[in-house]
């Protein structure tokens, strides 16, 4: 049986029982391999349990840089007994499987083809320590120890990261390094070397940074001026509130311990949205963070923040559908909904991230847009890029960036005279001026309704009013297109026809895919959508070629929905790439499917390609 | 709905107050509810209280959610900015301001309808936060805007217009505020100013969540018989436990009162009540008192009216949330954005 032979190019995947401890020494097995220079990208794939049910971590090593889920599995590292046998049926011919052999396995739980490395962890682990919360702790540590021995990491640089993490906490410091001693000298004396599988030194990484999606994202709304949160917790958006607070506490407290910012647990998605809306009327930078079954509790208040014009910010981070189960896992699945939230003519402004450095930039310049056109901005970012570790380019700020409060006259301004009608199209833009309540004893003051007012805020429940409002409205609408982050195209080095069009956390996948079907002489020039609504640069990207792929996260095709709707296209035009699984898409699903359709119109001139592995293709 | 114009409110002189403002100024549009709709006599002790206190109208926010006691805000402070948000939603709107803008007084206006049904949470919720407003629930025990159905906080055994029995419990809003934290919490009735003036205006200057919930009759779908909160029922049933003046100046606090004499509830924000306790056994400190107060008269049949609980040293959000004095809302980039040099350590730390 021949064995996989690789260097810095491999997946291990970890199966372990969520509430075991194994999530940080995990962490610590992805890092370690960062710091010896060689890019990672780890994945969570979680239950919507606590404790006691199955938790998978799969670290992607690629010294090439590829942060995209690969698929497949090289080493599999088996620790949750509940799962083993699909665990072990997911490693490739000629991988591993590393697992605790301290109650002996039958052969026929083996495979073949799968190079089996026990170790009695369990045994070693229960003969060096008594405590029962010890054992726990340290099992993780000492198959981290055996692991980083057998693929070559160096101790230094593992120790070197236990050190950081329990700094000023020197008790626990000493205990880790014993145990992960401990798993290295046993894997030294007992595991076959030197092993196939290779860490080796590089210098790959350069001054990028490791961070998950969320915590980007509330960074990027502390540097965006956001004083005002609120919230309700739902899986995946909720460590984007608690990082927001947690950065808060840090940057944004004074010395006597008042704060300058103010983030409510509210009660329900309906309190918090409506709470963003109160301080944004009220001149506030405010933001709430959710998932797709909040965005569906908040439809109401969307309609009143997009009629009543105020500038509100959304972050979704988005999920598989309701209940739960599917919901820990990622989709791309809240285009429509959050697009078009509400009643009547609504459409929404949204901004896709591909991974934290954006989560970071665009979670600064939402706040700008949404003061700017004076409407809800939903930055959309999903489960992958939300609560996984990234990669990414370091963020960035200049000291010298303002504030763009947008249209806001003052009381300097009321004083000079200034004529102020609230909904009136002074600039042509479709964006009126507005005024914050306490601004001027006599001027400037307004009522804010949703729909029923004239342009200058009087109340009216007259047709040609209506009518007037809302052709501003799709005038702003326009203006938007221009003002949101522009589609970011990346040529093929042949001249191509097929073109293809991807966002948000895809991004990775598409990079790679692009790379491999170009090895295979099939080339692609890729368009990254990152705003809605569509910069004319995206129904022009689709005319100027003649095979036009669409790839996206969800069944629906929600994207080629609102771009075909929206700019007027043929949906012929379009042949969407569908991954809906739950989990994130890799290269090789896009490969094949676009491979597939490709060839088969390359070759036969004609026909669509088959659907393929989790997904399908489709017109 | 009648839409029959009728003048502004009566009054006196064009007398200046404190802030230089005429009750004119407190004014807001003409309203478009029933003539003789309850709502509009509290809109008018609504504008009688701010000017007797003399608040600079730009420095009240009102708010609302959807209803026909919701429109009123348009019909007083016009010189206010306000918010007409979605229905029983206003609590929610409300702290949101307030966060924004700690400096603001917050009115927040609402329905039975509004508070007691589709925004029972947002109401239960903004009180237990202690959000430093002024709550009012115009309560008719009907919806008006919506034609006559059945709120919440009808009593059992009323008569709607059509002729069915209410069978469910009603909800007694005053209990629940007082239950959930509520700082300031009185009843009282729209046809009463001699009591609803000074308690609004008591509620005005307390500094935390101060509820009133105003027994509002609606003329054209819950004046019958059979209702039990039409005006002849809630002139008969009201018993006013007691009665209060608001002053301007920082008095000492008198805790113990005789029965038939003026007490004086000095608050640190420096409000002072003065309190005239009619009822023999009334003492609005007592939060315990007033629940079983509430509830032994309420057996009777009877709607206590007055205030009901103060708390003397209330905690308001913003204390809860420990935030800075300056409103939020003011704050900069020197304030806001920690700056280049701590997203470099940052980036530091994630390596
Ligand atoms: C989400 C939603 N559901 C229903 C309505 C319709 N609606 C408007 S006002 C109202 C009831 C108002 O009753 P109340 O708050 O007691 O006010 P009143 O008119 O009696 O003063 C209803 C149900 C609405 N506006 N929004
Ligand atoms: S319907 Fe009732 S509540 Fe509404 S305006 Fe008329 S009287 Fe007032
Ligand atoms: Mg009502």
């Amino acid at each position: 049986m021949p064995k996989l032979s690789r260097v810095n190019d491999f997946v291990v995947k970890f199966a372990n029982v969520n509430g075991s401890g194994s999530a940080s020494a995990n962490t610590l097995f992805a890092k370690s391999i960062l710091r010896m220079g060689v890019p990672v990208s780890p994945r969570n794939i979680f239950p919507s349990n606590i404790q006691g049910l199955p938790t998978w971590y799969e670290v992607r090593v690629s010294e090439q840089g590829w942060l995209g889920r690969r698929g497949g599995v090289d080493l599999m590292v088996a620790m949750n007994a509940q799962t083993w046998d699909a665990d072990v049926a997911e490693v490739e011919s000629g991988g591993f499987l590393f697992y605790d052999s301290t109650r002996a396995v039958p052969t026929s739980k083996l495979r073949g083809d799968v190079t089996a490395l026990g170790m009695p962890l369990t045994a070693l682990c229960n003969e060096r320590y008594k405590d029962a919360r010890q054992r726990q702790v340290f099992k993780n540590i000492i198959y981290v120890g055996a692991l980083t021995e057998l693929l070559g990491i160096e101790r230094d640089t593992v120790a070197k990261l236990i050190g950081e993490q329990y700094k000023g906490k020197e008790k626990l410091l000493q205990p880790n390094l014993d145990s992960l001693d401990l798993g290295r000298e046993w894997a030294r004396a007992n595991l076959p070397r030197p092993f196939e599988l290779k860490v080796e030194r590089r210098d790959a990484v350069k001054d990028r940074i490791f961070v998950d999606g969320n915590s980007a994202a509330a960074l990027g709304a502390v540097y965006g001026g956001a004083s005002v949160c609120a919230w309700y917790p739902i899986t995946p958006s909720s460590s984007l509130a608690e990082a927001f607070q947690r950065y808060c506490n840090k940057h944004r407290t004074n010395a006597d311990g008042t704060k300058r910012f103010a983030i409510i647990q509210a009660e329900d998605e309906l309190a918090s949205i409506g709470m963003v809306i109160g301080a944004a009327w009220n001149g506030a930078r405010a933001f709430t963070a959710t998932s797709g079954p909040g965005i569906s509790l908040m439809q109401e208040f969307l309609g009143l923040a997009f009629f009543a014009e105020i500038p509100s910010v959304i972050f979704d981070v988005q999920r598989g559908g309701p209940s739960t189960g599917m919901p820990t896992r990622t989709q791309q699945s809240d285009v429509i909904s959050c697009a078009y939230a509400s009643h009547g003519d609504t459409k929404h402004v949204l901004l896709f991230p591909e991974d934290p450095k954006e989560c970071f930039d665009m979670g600064a310049a939402a706040f700008d847009l949404a003061d700017r056109l004076q409407t809800p901005v939903f930055v959309l970012l999903d489960l992958d890029i939300g609560m996984n570790d990234r990669l990414c380019a370091p963020f960035a700020w200049d000291d010298a960036q303002r504030m763009d409060r947008g249209k806001v006259l003052g009381a300097k301004e009321l004083d000079e005279g200034r004529a102020f009608g609230r909904y009136r199209d002074v600039d042509g833009d479709g964006i009126a001026v507005r005024t914050l309540p306490g601004t001027h004893a006599s001027r400037g003051s307004f009522f804010t309704r949703g729909t029923t007012k004239d342009r200058d805020a009087k109340y009216s429940e007259a047709g040609p009013d209506y009518i007037e409002n809302m052709t501003r409205l799709q005038r702003k609408f326009e203006t938007a297109a221009r003002l949101v982050p522009q589609p970011v195209v990346q040529r093929s080095k042949e001249p191509t026809t097929i073109g293809v069009l991807y966002y948000g956390s895809t991004s990775p996948a598409m990079n790679e895919a692009i790379e491999l079907l170009a090895a295979e002489g099939l080339h692609l020039d890729a368009m990254r959508v990152r705003a809605f609504p569509f910069h004319h640069a995206v129904p022009d990207f689709v005319a100027s070629h003649e095979t036009v792929f669409l790839v996206e996260q969800n069944r629906d095709a929600q994207l080629k929905l609102l771009l075909t709707h929206e700019c007027q296209i043929d949906p012929a035009r379009v042949i969407s790439v569908l991954h809906y699984d739950g989990t994130p898409i890799t290269a090789r699903f896009i490969v094949k499917a676009i491979r597939e359709r490709c060839g088969a119109a390359v070759r036969a001139g004609a026909g669509a390609g088959k659907g393929s592995g989790h997904g399908k293709v489709s017109r | 709905m009648t839409w029959i114009a009728r003048p502004k409110f009566h009054h006196a002189s064009l007398a200046k107050n404190e802030a230089g403002c005429t009750r004119r100024d407190y004014e807001g549009a003409i309203s478009t509810l029933c003539a003789g709709c309850g709502h509009d006599s509290i809109s008018a002790a609504i504008v009688q209280a701010f000017y007797e206190l003399s608040i600079p109208p730009h420095r009240v926010a009102k708010l609302s959610g959807i209803g026909c006691s919701s429109k009123t805000p348009t019909y007083f402070l016009g010189a206010s900015h306000g918010f007409n948000s979605v229905h029983g939603r206003m609590p929610s709107v409300l702290t949101g301001a307030n966060m924004a803008n700690r400096d603001l007084i917050y009115l927040g206006v609402s329905g039975d309808g509004d508070s007691a049904s589709i925004g029972f949470g947002q109401f239960a919720h903004s009180i237990r936060r202690g959000v430093d407003m002024i709550y009012i629930v115009e309560n008719n025990g009907v919806y008006g805007l919506t034609k006559g159905q059945r709120s919440a906080t009808a009593d059992e055994g009323s008569m709607l217009k059509k002729g069915d029995v209410n069978t469910d419990k009603p909800i007694d809003m005053v209990s629940m505020a007082i239950k959930l934290g509520a700082s300031f919490v009185a009843r009282s009735f729209s046809g009463d100013k001699e009591q609803l003036v000074p308690l609004l205006k008591a509620a005005i200057e307390h500094r935390g969540a101060a509820f009133l919930d105003v027994i509002s009759p609606c003329v054209a779908f819950n004046n019958h018989a059979g209702s039990t909160k039409s005006y002849d029922w809630v002139r008969e049933h009201n018993e006013a436990v007691n009665q209060l003046d608001v002053m301007e100046d920082h008095e000492e606090i008198v805790l113990q009162q005789a029965p038939g004499t003026v007490e004086e509830i000095s608050t640190p924000d420096g409000t002072t009540l003065r309190l005239r306790k009619l009822a023999q056994d009334f003492d609005p400190t007592d939060k315990a008192g007033a629940l079983d107060f509430l509830e032994r008269h309420g057996a009777k049949g009877e709607l206590v009216t007055g205030l009901l609980f103060v708390d003397r040293a209330p905690k308001d959000m913003h204390q809860h949330l420990g935030t800075v004095s300056t409103p939020l809302n003011v704050l900069g980039e020197a304030e806001l954005c920690p700056g280049s040099k701590t997203l470099a350590a940052i980036n530091a730390s994630l390596r």
